[in-house]
């Protein structure tokens, strides 16, 4: 139950920075913090439950999911900023 | 010859197939075009000599309406026979002239494959059974017609004529449809064999409303007063067009027309009465017109208005075969006419009269043949036009004394002005700039055919006539005899009208209005133009300001800005912000887990 509530705090904080911070460089790291938290749940529900070894590999896989696209985030970040953009309100292209 | 007689349809196959391939190929047939486009008036002769031997008719049905059918076929008797021979003829004989007067058009293949499209619609029109296939090749000459007016579209003047003409006929034509429409609920077909067998024993006012319908379309169509104006407009196109089309064979069409449903006019005496005063004015009016002219085609235009109403009078006073005999008389000569009016517009580089003079000289051949044309025009004998304007007028003169004068008056008027035109273009001292030279041997020779039709053409008066199923007259002396002093004076007045001295004289003022007022074609254009196009213009105006521009655009227009409102408020939603909709993804997220949890509760 600890771990439950803790996950959701997690989440919570990352979906907090995503959606406050103007700041790419803050944007992508509160990305990352939910992503902790998603994989937190499964290796605490995992360790609940009958097979703990398919919850600590689909851990595995959030966290090499993670670094790929951490990977393609700041491939983009660095394009971005090379065009001086750093911040989230100078992207605004796809406007209706 | 028997394979022609019995597939007359080739007639309208055969030029419209050369029309087709001509047009598929305007880039490629150049001078081959004029040889190709000649297969379709042959076939038209070929197939106009074979039928006189006797008709053949065959016909499908289109389409058919509850228990009434749309048949639709061809008939080729005597008088179809007769008329695809005449435009056989001139429409070959214009070819040929073209291959000379065209040469340097770049519009070459572009003129073969319209006067190929006007050979078949025409050669339609002429064997049509039935009024449907009737009404679309009438609809297919006048587009050609306009068409061919408007050839040289590039120069307003001919785009304004052409125009001018299709609207002006569309009035006719408009008629025509209503004329058949009464007959399709009178009798519940438009077979002509049908409509034609119950013209006797339907009520009076319904033929009576027929029949003047397909009048006013003939009269449209014939250039016939007050739908005139078109045709003295319609000269801006090739004169070579003006020879086939607006003399010899479409605006003939009209009196072909109501030859064809003659039935209807035997029925409908007002009809007729309409005819015979309509065809006196014009002859009687066309024919002063035509004596104050100053450009030779105009001289034609009018002076084909005027035998045209000379045509349709005699329709009026019943005597429909005497009609086709002028028609064919007049195809003659008139073609020959325009065609020496070009072969003179080639060789002296002009139109106006007051610039030719002595051409004679410089054009010795084209100057017999257009005197042999006059000759027939003024209706001196033994010329063509003699015996079938003297048959008019004896037709005339037996229904209504005063038309009868009338058209003495016109044709006197008629010789006239062919001796005046004669004189000024052909004789006394040049007054061009540069001098004439004759023409090549292609348009020479058309000229030299159709000269001698318009000198021996009266000859075939009497078989004509009986092929039609009438009597033929012998010559009445006390007619005859006038109209020939007639006929001689006039040509002497406007003979002596265009001497050269006369050109120098101060002229009343009373004589030179007059001048003026005939020159203008005694003022019905600008009347026409002040009393019905302008309030037509204005009425669309109104409706275009108040029913398009206010109620549709307003209607249409206040939809699309309301659509587009409404869009902008969703717009809004696309802020192109990335935290926005990250927001609104992880809000519905929520809204999602509340809602499951409130419901598995």
């Amino acid at each position: 139950m600890t771990t439950l509530v803790l996950a959701c705090v997690i989440v919570a904080a990352g979906l907090y920075g995503v959606l406050s911070r103007r700041d790419l460089v803050a944007v992508l790291a509160s990305v990352e913090v939910m992503l902790g938290g998603a994989s937190l749940l499964l290796v605490a529900y995992a360790a609940a439950g009958a097979a703990p070894a398919a919850g600590q590999g689909y851990a595995l896989f959030v966290l090499a999911v993670g670094a790929a696209e951490a990977a393609v985030g700041i491939a983009l970040l660095v394009s971005l900023v090379r065009r001086g953009r750093s911040r989230t309100d100078q992207i605004r292209e796809v406007r209706g | 010859m028997s394979l022609l007689r019995s597939a007359p349809y080739l007639v309208v196959l055969v030029p419209l197939i050369v029309a087709a391939a001509l047009a598929a190929g305007i880039r490629v047939w150049g001078r081959a075009s004029a040889w190709v486009a000649l297969l379709g008036p042959l076939t038209l002769l070929a197939v106009g000599v074979a039928s006189l031997g006797g008709r053949t008719s065959g016909s499908l049905t289109w389409l058919r309406v509850g228990e009434r059918a749309m048949v639709v076929g061809y008939n080729t008797d005597a008088l179809a026979a007769v008329m695809l021979v005449v435009v056989g003829v001139v429409a070959a004989c214009v070819m040929v002239f073209s291959i000379g007067y065209m040469h340097d058009d770049k519009g070459y293949v572009r003129y073969y494959a319209l006067l190929s499209l006007f050979t078949a619609a025409m050669a339609g029109l002429v064997i049509a059974a039935d009024l449907v296939s009737l009404f679309v090749a009438w609809e297919l000459v006048g587009a050609c017609s306009f068409l061919l007016i408007g050839f040289w579209y590039e120069k307003p003047s001919a785009a304004e004529a052409a125009r001018k003409a299709f609207m002006v006929t569309r009035v006719g034509d408009a008629a025509l449809l209503l004329g058949m429409a009464v007959l399709w609920r009178a009798t519940g077909s438009l077979d002509l064999a049908v409509v034609l067998g119950k013209a006797g024993s339907m009520a009076p006012a319904v033929v009576t409303a027929a029949a003047i319908c397909v009048l006013l379309g003939a009269m449209g169509k014939s250039a016939q007063f007050p739908l005139h104006m078109w045709l003295p407009d319609a000269m801006e196109g090739p004169t070579p067009v003006s020879a086939l089309i607006h003399a010899a064979t479409m605006v003939a069409a009209g009196v072909f027309l109501i030859a064809r449903v003659w039935p209807l006019f035997a029925a409908a005496p007002a009809a007729r009465e309409m005819a015979l005063v309509v065809g006196t004015i014009t002859a009687l009016g066309a024919a002063t017109v035509a004596l104050a002219q100053r450009d030779i085609k105009k001289v034609l235009a009018w002076s084909t208005i005027s035998q045209l109403g000379f045509m349709f009078a005699a329709l009026g006073a019943g005597a429909w075969p005497v009609a086709i005999f002028h028609l064919v008389t007049h195809a003659a000569f008139k073609a020959l006419l325009f065609l020496t009016a070009g072969s003179v517009i080639h060789g002296s580089g002009t139109q106006d009269l007051r610039e030719m003079g002595g051409l004679a000289k410089r054009m010795p051949l084209t100057a017999a043949c257009w005197i042999a044309g006059a000759v027939s025009l003024a209706g001196i004998p033994p010329a063509a036009g003699f015996f079938s304007k003297d048959e008019v007028v004896a037709s005339v003169m037996h229904a209504s004394p005063w038309a009868g004068v009338a058209l003495f008056a016109a044709s006197a008027l008629t010789a006239a002005y062919a001796a005046r035109t004669t004189r000024l273009a052909f004789f006394g001292a040049s007054r061009g700039e540069k001098p004439a030279h004759e023409s090549p041997w292609t348009m020479l020779g058309p000229l030299v055919l159709l000269a001698v039709g318009a000198l021996v053409l009266g000859a075939v008066g009497a078989p004509l006539l009986s092929a039609l199923g009438a009597e033929s007259e012998p010559l009445s002396l006390p007619i005859a005899g006038t109209a020939v002093v007639l006929a001689l004076m006039g040509a002497a007045l406007g003979w002596r009208s265009a001497r050269p001295e006369a050109a120098a004289q101060e002229l009343s003022d009373t004589w030179r209005s007059l001048t003026r007022a005939a020159f203008s074609g005694w003022g019905v254009d600008a009347f026409v133009t002040r009393f019905v196009v302008r309030p037509t213009t204005a009425i669309a105006r109104a409706t275009d300001a108040m029913g398009d521009r206010l109620l549709i655009d307003g209607i249409a227009e206040g939809v699309a800005s309301l659509a587009s409102r409404v869009g902008g408020l969703f717009a809004e939603v696309q802020s192109g912000d990335g935290q926005w909709y990250a927001a609104l993804m992880a809000t519905g997220v929520v809204l999602f887990i509340a809602a499951a949890v409130w419901l598995v509760r």
